[in-house]
């Protein structure tokens, strides 16, 4: 089951869109507030953060830096209201893993969530192999 | 053409495409919302389909949200009819409340991305004024734009309305940065095109933090005077 974080400033938006991932066997959080949402990232591992560009407060590219400081391997999609190429270009500098625009379809947000937790996946495992590794290495064995 | 009326036209386009631009986003906003909604009523209907139960209150729900979401873009889109029209003539009577009310309701996206509230007090009388009804929009936006900055923490602009004999006053209060001394970078040369365009002055009040715009009643009398 994917665990997702949705962070937008319409309220009605989260609350559809929940719905319809609830029923679609995600596992959603929601925040209007970018804030909390840095919160609630550090407190809980999420398969990926669905991030709304232009909110109040503080903006989606200034979330999406301070979210990539806290962990790097965050997936982050980037939901605007016009996506250009140098938005686009700017997003995956900070490493979003892609931007999309509203209103998104939510087919392609889904295989887009999905995909984020495969790689969350992948690196979990890496970092398993890494560590067992490592504790070879210090036992000799 | 020369360099004065250059920058005129600069002013007015950057000001109608920042304007347009905030709408469009506003409206893609609405769009989502809806779009999410229409996607729920299908997947209502496929959950009817497979014999599952629907309750008839989320159908509600869902399509009381669609309503108030057209309603929404209904506003949106009567102040962007309202801004196209304002370009119609440049010299006709005004309702002030209405350009006040659309100034507001054009400022009101910037307010939210900045945390500010706009608090627009419209009292009884509203006479008519005759001037620039674009140039009077560009010009109110400018000093909302900075107002909303300089609000300090009180995050509360203010905008009142009196009439005069020969002019009106158009308030804009809460304005902390000021209570200290006026400021020097307000208003720059758009603000003081704009403002000898309209035939107006700014006042700045450091002690009560506030910026008076006071207009003529009638443009072309202040034109004429000054002739």
């Amino acid at each position: 089951m994917e665990k997702v974080l949705l962070v937008d400033d319409e309220k009605e938006f989260l609350e559809t869109m929940a719905e319809r991932m609830g029923a679609r066997d995600m596992n959603v959080t929601t925040t209007t507030s970018p804030k909390e949402a840095l919160k609630k990232a550090q407190e809980e591992s999420y398969d990926a953060v669905i991030l709304d560009l232009m909110m109040p407060e503080m903006d989606g590219l200034e979330t999406l830096k301070e979210l990539k400081k806290k962990n790097p391997d965050l997936q982050v999609i980037l939901l605007t209201g016009h996506a250009t190429v140098q938005k686009g270009v700017e997003a995956m500098k900070l490493g979003a893993t892609d931007l999309l625009e509203k209103p998104a379809d939510l087919k392609i947000l889904t295989e887009k969530i999905k995909k984020a937790h495969t790689k969350k996946m992948v690196l979990v495992q890496k970092q398993a192999e890494e560590k067992v590794r490592q504790i070879l290495a210090e036992k000799g064995w | 053409m020369n360099r004065q009326s250059d920058a005129e036209i600069e002013t007015g386009l950057r000001f109608f495409g920042k304007m347009t631009a905030s709408i469009s986003h506003e409206i893609k906003n609405v769009m989502a919302i809806i779009n999410e909604s229409a996607g729920l009523l299908e997947d209502y209907s496929l959950m009817a389909q497979k014999g599952m139960p629907v309750d008839p209150e989320r159908l509600k729900v869902v399509s009381h949200r669609i309503a108030n979401q057209i309603r929404r873009a209904n506003g949106i889109t009567t102040n962007l009819n309202s801004l196209a029209h304002s370009v119609d003539e440049f010299q006709k009577s005004v309702d002030m409340r209405e350009t006040l009310a659309l100034a507001v309701g054009l400022t009101g996206r910037f307010a939210d991305m900045r945390s500010v509230t706009l608090d627009f007090h419209p009292p009884s009388d509203f006479p008519a004024v005759i001037t620039s009804p674009f140039h009077l929009l560009n010009l109110i936006w400018r000093i909302l734009d900075f107002a909303m900055d300089a609000s300090g923490t009180g995050k509360k602009v203010g905008l009142t309305f009196e009439a005069g004999p020969t002019s009106v006053k158009i308030r804009f209060t809460g304005i902390e940065a000021l209570t200290n001394e006026p400021s020097t970078i307000f208003p720059t040369a758009t603000e003081s095109a704009l403002l000898h365009m309209l035939g107006a002055a700014i006042h700045q009040d450091a002690k009560k933090g506030e910026i008076n715009l006071v207009l003529p009643k009638d443009v072309r009398q202040q034109a004429a005077a000054e002739s």
